[in-house]
């Protein structure tokens, strides 16, 4: 029988109870990347599918948001703006913003809507979640387009701080993929969740450098205050993009608990992760 | 050499653990205050084992039919087997890439296209976007739907979207292929494709473990066949010889079950029943006569294109009826609310003998209710001493002499 020597080099997968936490197994999620990206593909086309103006959203959401907060905090309440053009100001504050609680809400959905899939096929959960990341980046790039135009006709310009925006990215991803993956592994228990959510991401919001910038508190405050994630990496992408002032060393904090949140999120869905397709 | 190698399994679920949605915070902590109250902590309120010290060994290249009531746990083995749960206790070892194909189509969005479901789901069957590249024409021409390949699959027919769907799991490069239960949906051509697909990959040396309320099916099919019963392994054999068993066991004659309404669900049956010409729920009925089935069914919410039929089996396995609403009511005659009787008068066909009748109720998509043994009845009458035969239609013959070829008689 040719087929028994090549079965012969076929490894035993087994499948016995674990208990306790366990590694995510992210070599197994590399190799499903390409599902991470079709089930990504696969909610960006179904969500812009029967829409009219489909993109324009993407686009008309960040800049009604900023002309609301324009004039709400910078005419009625003239709240400072660290020396940048207000609208600018706002408007980095709300894309990252608004990517960050895309991506959010979009992964403590990911599982339970996904359902059929955890409860008949095989494949790495995490990719669920993870996928996430990708649909909120299709409304980012138009509000990036908007946010050059308006910085162009502001006359503000980048310096050299520019190069370090990749690190602001990393951090924004691990507090929202930290968070979601959190948030999905409970919503599978807890349908709850997705009814919190929304009250959640409002208060953040509020709670975030989102519409005033960090230095409105005190100095004695800041250290606190830096406990949010979102603090520290707002105030990094408006140094880094618009030349904002430097953050202070309490931006480490920030990046403490970000890294706390992702490695936190991924031991807690992977020791949820063995129950999902026995109680979704 | 073996491709499964199952040791000393068992699968417990919590009761109601499986419905998830209502379980909310709220409840759980209640359910833990009054756990800590009553020092219980630990145990839980009610459990269910649906998979019970299994020992099993399938040889690569064997096909092993899995057959049993519902609740036997045909479905929870499949899904340890595909490593989709754990099991409490015990292992399960696979050699090779496994493929699981609970269902037809699962991951298929209705808004994307054939082509973007093909890779989607390609990718949720843990294939390369190069290998669906490769196989990508094989698919189309398997399924037959090439010219609507750009098309959303919410415009596909029923019997396209399936044909697609399958395709798609049928060319899959698993050594070993778990299948539950995809035959009960779609049309005849589909299912034949489905059977000669399956053949095939028996003969291509993959492992196929198949679970099947079609005993007919898994008689041709598999050359071995599990018995479950209540999570246990009941019997293991030849398939003939366990699927005669299966359906000489337990049960005694019945002529009608009842259930209790499931008002979670779009559809409940409420009752099936065979009845004798006069209406009455009889277990032995006259050969000569018509027999009745009866269903008893609630629609709850409006399911397009509701399907139902009612399965008869002899004690062979094979299976002698099985006619479906759909072939003599349009689809849009299927779908309304409300409470129904349905009956269906099968005028005297069938020889004397012992049948065990099914009830299937769903849609081209979905199985919503299967159960192969829920009557047991006995035709009585004379067989004229033809024993072996399926259908006695009692057509006479009709002999004649040939005008004109008249032959000489002693030469």
């Amino acid at each position: 029988m040719p087929g028994v020597t090549a079965s012969e080099a076929q490894r035993w997968t087994e499948n016995r109870a674990t208990s306790g936490l366990r590694l995510p197994r992210l070599a197994e999620l590399w190799r499903y990347r390409e599902l991470v990206y079709f089930l990504a593909l696969r909610d960006v086309k179904a969500r812009y599918k029967q829409t009219a103006l489909g993109l324009g959203w993407a686009v008309l959401q960040p800049l009604v948001g900023v002309a609301v907060v324009t004039l709400v905090f910078r005419r009625l309440a003239h709240v400072p703006s660290d020396g940048i053009p207000y609208p600018v100001f706002a408007l980095t504050g709300f894309l990252v913003w608004n990517y960050f609680a895309g991506i959010v809400g979009d992964a403590t959905d990911s599982v339970v809507a996904n359902a059929p899939l955890v409860t008949k096929v095989y494949l790495p959960r995490l990719a669920a979640p993870v996928s996430a990341v990708l649909p909120a980046l299709v409304s980012l790039v138009p509000g990036i387009f908007v946010l050059v135009a308006l910085m162009l006709a502001e006359g503000v310009v980048p310096g050299i701080a520019l190069v370090a925006l990749p690190l602001c990215a990393l951090g924004l991803l691990a507090t929202a993929v930290g968070m979601g993956l959190l948030l999905a592994a409970l919503n599978v228990r807890y349908r709850d969740v997705g009814g919190a959510l929304g009250t959640l991401i409002q208060l953040w919001l509020l709670a975030s450098p989102v519409a005033y910038p960090t230095s409105l508190l005190g100095p004695s405050w800041q250290w606190a205050y830096a406990i949010n994630p979102m603090a520290g990496v707002i105030d990094a992408f408006r140094w880094s993009v618009l030349g904002a002032p430097r953050p202070g060393a309490d931006i480490v904090v920030s990046a403490v608990v970000a890294l706390l949140l992702l490695v936190g999120g991924l031991l807690y869905f992977e020791h949820q992760e063995r129950r999902f397709a026995d109680v979704i | 050499m073996n491709a499964i190698e199952i040791r000393e399994l068992s699968k417990r679920y919590a009761l109601g653990e499986r419905r998830g949605a209502s379980g909310t915070l709220v409840e759980t902590l209640s359910d833990l205050t009054g756990r800590i109250r009553r020092r219980e902590r630990g145990r839980l309120p009610g459990e269910i084992w649906s998979l019970r010290d299994i020992d099993l060994d399938v040889a690569a290249g064997d096909t092993l039919g899995v057959i049993g009531r519902n609740g036997a746990g045909k479905t929870t083995l499949l899904k340890v087997v595909a490593r989709i749960t754990e099991p409490t206790t015990g292992v399960s070892r696979t050699r090779g890439q496994i493929g699981a194909l609970l269902e037809v189509g699962t991951g298929f969005h209705p808004e994307l296209t054939g082509r973007e479901n093909v890779y989607l789901n390609g990718a949720i069957l843990g294939m390369r976007r190069r290998e669906v590249d490769r196989k990508l024409d094989e698919i189309v021409e398997f399924a037959g739907v090439a010219p609507f390949m750009d098309t959303p699959v919410k415009r596909f027919s029923s019997g396209m979207y399936l044909r697609l769907a399958f395709a798609i799991a049928a060319c899959l490069d698993a050594d070993i292929l778990a299948v539950d239960e995809v035959l009960a949906v779609g049309d005849t051509e589909f299912q034949r494709r489905c059977l000669g697909r399956m053949e095939s990959m028996r003969s291509e040396g993959r492992t196929v473990v198949f679970v099947s309320h079609d005993l007919d099916a898994v008689t041709r099919l598999c050359s071995r066949v599990l018995w479950l019963d209540g999570g246990r392994i009941k019997q293991i054999g030849p398939s003939d010889h366990v699927v005669s068993a299966y359906l000489a066991s337990g049960r005694t004659f019945a002529a009608r079950q009842v259930f209790a309404e499931d008002r979670t669900r779009p559809v409940s049956v409420l009752g099936v029943a065979v009845l004798d010409s006069s209406g009455n729920p009889t277990e032995v009925l006259d050969r000569d006569a018509p027999v009745t089935f009866e269903v008893r069914f609630v629609v709850r919410e409006r399911v397009p294109a509701l399907d139902m039929t009612v399965l008869v089996h002899n004690l062979r396995g094979v299976r002698v009826l099985d006619e479906a609403w759909s072939e003599s009511a349009p689809a849009r005659a299927r779908e309304a609310i409300g409470e129904y009787v349905a009956r269906i008068v099968v005028p005297p066909i069938l020889a004397p003998g012992e049948y065990v009748a099914g009830l299937w109720l769903g849609t081209p998509f979905e199985s919503m209710f299967y159960e192969d043994d829920l009557l047991r009845f006995r035709l009585q009458g004379d067989a004229n001493g033809r024993a072996n035969r399926i259908a006695q239609l009692g057509v006479p013959w009709d002999v004649r002499p040939v005008a004109g070829a008249a032959l000489a008689e002693g030469g």
